[in-house]
């Protein structure tokens, strides 16, 4: 009976699973088109899992054995179950390999089941709960039908007396892994997550992401600019069939494995955003109907069940509820800790910041002083709506070099908007004595600096960024520098990684633009500047969000402390998991509250490292972990720490050193 | 919701808001004037009414960039009528208001360019001989060609004032902010353009314009020992010297009190 039953059950739940799977696809292809090279992509799947996505998940090492164990069982099970007992090959050595290859799957089944025993909050219930007992189902079918291919029990087994009542058994048992690993996969299950991934991971919308077999830096990070040259284009992502089809392809393929719920600062502040259940609401959008089946953490103070979308409607609604409230979007600190440490390579950010740009630019709904600060930066070029020809009051005593009067120099030194800040002033006239110091060529733009456009960006006015930063670009374009450096993460990674695609012939938008750490670092290790010994107490450093996850600039700040004879104290989360300051993303500007603030909990993350005093490397950084009420520990930084450190010789050329002599006076007396 | 039926019982209320190109006081460079953009907000909030946009001046694309401002506010269109640029607009926006009859005018108390008298509001209800409203807070209702208005007075003082329509008020700071102006709706927004033949300001031709400085202000310096009187002295009224108010007295009384004070002013010699 099973001999003819099982081919009969295979293809059809092939055949359901093909019918899903056209189904599926034509749910994607409601999004907007977006050109991907199609075989070439599907060629390059199994390296971009093997090794890239394989990476990600490798920091868990426990369920990346358990995911090798059962995925690699499943896939090797499932095509030779199709060859063995779909067209009836019985070679003994097959059946041999195919016993393996479940009972490979059965023992990841059995791991999937004990991490779900109980399930930690970050992961989803419902339907997933039953994930390993189908893993289960499946494998030990395969295993035990296999078992006479395999010569293990006589053939004929399961066609007399007991073995009937066993082969009705096992019958029920392979339709239930069958309907779970087949014909889930492609109808909405928990394994759909296998089949979007493998698509998602071959047209994935940031190629560049993935590493290719020439090494080198694999990031893809800046925001893809949004064309604003068709008048009566729709702007940003009103409807989920607003997204590119890629996009929504990206959205299907999450395995709510809550990972990004787990790094979400605004989740843990208590804002009402779960990354996780971001994507999730894309995707009940893109087929339509409500949340009401969603088996995760809700977004914090929002019960599930109120929300419903359709693929056409709003995500989010003028008036009342739809899929999304708006202050879901604008909780968002753009720290890309989710897509940092999402296995499914999926792009939060980019989905939160075009859903933003529609709010901003066709609603005209940016909360709080979000709209204030865009006029700002529209009027004004400046975010704070100061007079944009008071760039360099703050430095009146200073002399700084104008590029205006220079017109070259080696370095071109970005102050950013924190020259009306009188914190970062502090650490923009720290960093000027370090380069003076050290004898660099260096000029400002001075007056012609405008804002970078981070904020507007990430606020979601693309049209005022992509003004700001096309005049920038032209500023930029009548000087010769070598390098850009700037002491801020925001402007180095806006003018490194977003102005390239607004560049034309003539005005090419290409910068080699460092951070001040790693140019400091660079004249530490060309022995042009020297320290006094670290005096102070214990230091730990903050890693920015723009600088490290976005940038991966992760040593050079570690090696300018140590070489200032400094042992860091690394706290829990540090690296490409450090957690965001809060500053990020125009949050501090938009202001969604929540139960706790984000920078209260960064400073909670210093004090359980015991350390006195945090390094940091961005005025963002600076400004809201300094906001956290005192006992705690002092906030400096790291060209701070530098200037501070500095021991000036005198033969070391005597032009710099009396020209580096008033500020470093004015550095000691401030 | 606007389109309930008790709204649409007193459809048909037309607003038309003057607008004007404004200035930025930092920056000089083109915006739209946040009075006039305050009354486009009046407008918009108010139920059921039909919005018309309106402006008078020359039309060169820095300025229409401006203008578009507006329309961000969610409005479709905006009334352009090309003046030259030393035209006295009051007599065009006379005609135009007396072809379209709308029942209400809403603009900015000054502009911020220009000439910024503040008197263009006067001068038209005058030529219209409508009643005007300064400082409106609020239209609270409007009943049977009666608009009920919250007028604003210093220091957050409220007047009600029913106003029979048609009438034009002005509105200032005190009005609720403007709302956010999109960049999507402002740039699909189109201007219905009209030239129209402008009549020269005489007397303004032989002026000569120059910009106006802020005065530097005196330190107020607060000899305070304590937080709290800092406070206090931070918190404190302006003191109003002087003064009188004049209640049930005749038209002629208070015409002699007035007359009395501008004398004491030193205004009248």
């Amino acid at each position: 009976m099973l001999d003819t039953l099982l081919p009969v059950l295979l293809f059809t739940a092939l055949a359901l699973a093909a019918l899903g799977a056209v189904r599926r696809v034509r749910l994607w292809r409601q999004g907007r088109s977006s050109s991907v090279p199609v075989l070439k992509g599907l060629l390059r799947v199994p390296r971009r899992y093997l090794v890239d996505l394989h990476h990600v998940v490798e920091r868990d090492k426990y369920i990346s054995h358990t995911h090798v164990a059962t995925a690699g069982g499943f896939v090797l099970a499932a095509l030779l179950a199709i060859v063995v007992h779909g067209f009836g090959l019985q070679s003994a050595m097959l059946g041999w390999v195919l016993l393996a290859a479940t009972t490979s799957m059965f023992i990841g089944s059995l791991l999937v089941a004990k991490r779900r025993r109980p399930p930690p909050s970050r992961l989803s219930k419902g339907p997933w709960m039953r994930l390993p007992k189908s893993l289960m189902a499946f494998s030990i079918g395969m295993f035990v039908v296999t078992l006479p291919t395999a010569g293990i029990l006589p053939e004929g087994v399961f066609q007399q007396g007991l073995g009937w009542i066993a082969a009705l058994v096992l019958a029920a048992i392979i339709v239930w892994g069958l309907g779970e690993m087949f014909f889930g996969m492609t109808w909405g299950g928990p394994m759909k997550h296998a089949f979007a991934g493998a698509l998602h991971l071959a047209w994935h919308r940031r190629p560049e992401r993935f590493s290719d077999k020439t090494g080198g830096e694999h990031r893809s990070t800046g925001l893809k600019a949004l064309r604003l040259d068709e008048p009566d284009a729709k702007l940003g992502v009103e409807t989920p069939a607003d997204f590119t089809w890629n996009q929504l392809l990206g959205f299907d393929a999450c395995v709510q494995c809550g990972r990004c719920e787990a790094m979400c600062p605004a989740f843990a502040a208590g804002q009402p955003l779960n990354p996780k259940k971001l994507i999730q609401d894309m995707v009940v959008g893109m087929a339509g109907g409500s949340d009401a089946r969603y088996y995760g953490s809700p977004y914090p103070g929002k019960p599930v069940g109120e929300h419903a979308g359709s693929p056409f409607g709003p995500i989010v609604a003028r008036e009342g509820t739809s899929l999304v409230d708006a202050e879901t979007l604008w909780s968002c600190t753009t720290c890309r800790a989710c897509v940092e440490e999402c296995p499914m390579m999926i792009e939060h950010v980019d989905a939160i910041v075009d859903m933003r740009r529609f709010l901003t630019l066709e609603h005209g709904n940016t909360p709080n002083k979000g709209a204030e600060v865009l006029d700002n930066l529209i009027a004004t070029d400046n975010p704070g709506g100061f007079d944009p020809g008071s760039r360099l009051h703050w430095a009146a005593d200073l002399n700084l070099p104008l590029m205006a009067d220079k017109k070259e120099a080696d370095v071109l030194l970005w102050l950013g908007d924190g020259v009306f800040d009188m914190r970062n002033q502090r650490t923009l006239r720290a960093f000027i004595s370090v380069m003076r110091a050290a004898g660099v060529d260096f000029a400002v733009l001075g007056n012609e600096e405008r804002d970078s456009g981070d904020v507007a960006r990430r606020l979601g006015d693309e049209a005022t960024f992509q003004t700001l930063a096309r005049r920038n670009i032209k500023t930029l374009a009548q000087y010769r520098f070598s390098r850009i450096v700037t002491c801020d993460p925001h402007s180095f990674h806006v003018l490194k990684n977003e102005y390239g695609e607004l560049g034309t012939s003539e005005t090419p938008a290409t910068y080699h633009v460092q951070h001040h750490s790693t140019y400091i670092s660079e004249l530490v290790s060309a022995n042009k500047l020297s320290f006094k010994a670290w005096k102070g107490g214990s230091v730990t450093y903050h890693d920015p969000c723009y600088l490290g996850r976005y940038n991966g600039e992760y040593e050079a700040p570690r090696d300018v402390l140590k070489a200032l004879g400094i042992e860091i104290k690394e706290m829990a989360r540090s690296g490409y998991r450090s957690r965001c300051c809060g500053g990020g993303g125009g949050a501090p500007i938009t202001d969604i509250p929540g139960k706790q603030r984000i920078p209260d909990m960064r400073m909670e993350d210093v004090r359980d490292t015991g350390a006195d005093l945090v390094a940091v490397g961005c005025p963002q950084c600076t400004a809201m972990l300094e906001g956290v009420v005192e006992p705690r520990a002092e906030i400096k930084d790291i060209a701070e720490l530098v200037a501070d450190a500095l021991v000036i010789d005198a033969p070391v050329g005597k032009a710099d050193s009396t020209r580096a002599a008033p500020a470093l006076a004015l550095e000691e007396t401030s | 919701m606007p389109h309930d039926a008790n709204a649409r019982a007193n459809a048909g209320l037309n607003v038309a808001v003057l607008v004007s190109v404004g200035r930025h006081p930092l920056t000089a460079g083109t915006r739209r004037a946040d009075q006039d953009a305050r009354a486009v907000e009046m407008a918009l909030t108010l139920e059921n009414a039909a919005i018309s946009l309106l402006h008078a001046g020359p039309a060169d694309p820095e300025r229409q960039q401006a203008l578009r401002g507006y329309l961000g506010m969610g409005l479709d269109t905006l009334d352009l009528l090309e003046q030259s640029a030393d035209a006295d607009v009051i007599s065009v926006l006379e005609e135009e208001v007396r072809h379209r009859a709308p029942q209400l005018i809403l603009t900015g108390s000054r502009a911020e360019a220009g000439e910024a008298s503040g008197a263009l509001p006067f001068l038209l209800a005058e030529a219209l001989g409508w009643p005007i409203v300064t400082s409106l807070a609020a239209v609270e209702k409007v009943e049977n060609g009666t608009a009920v208005m919250l007028q604003a007075l210093p220091r957050g003082k409220r007047r009600r004032l029913r106003v029979r329509l048609p009438a034009l008020a002005t509105v200032d700071a005190s009005a609720p902010p403007a709302r956010q102006s999109a960049f999507g709706p402002a740039r699909r927004g189109k201007f219905e353009h009209q030239t129209r033949p402008s009549e020269v300001d005489e007397p303004l031709s032989g002026w000569q314009f120059q910009e106006a400085r802020k005065r530097p202000k005196r330190l107020k310096i607060v000899k305070a020992s304590s937080a709290r009187d800092r406070f206090k002295a931070a918190a404190a009224k302006a003191e109003g010297g002087g003064g009188q108010t004049l209640a049930d007295v005749t038209p002629e009384q208070g015409a002699e009190a007035i007359f009395k004070l501008l004398k004491e002013e030193g205004v009248l010699r």
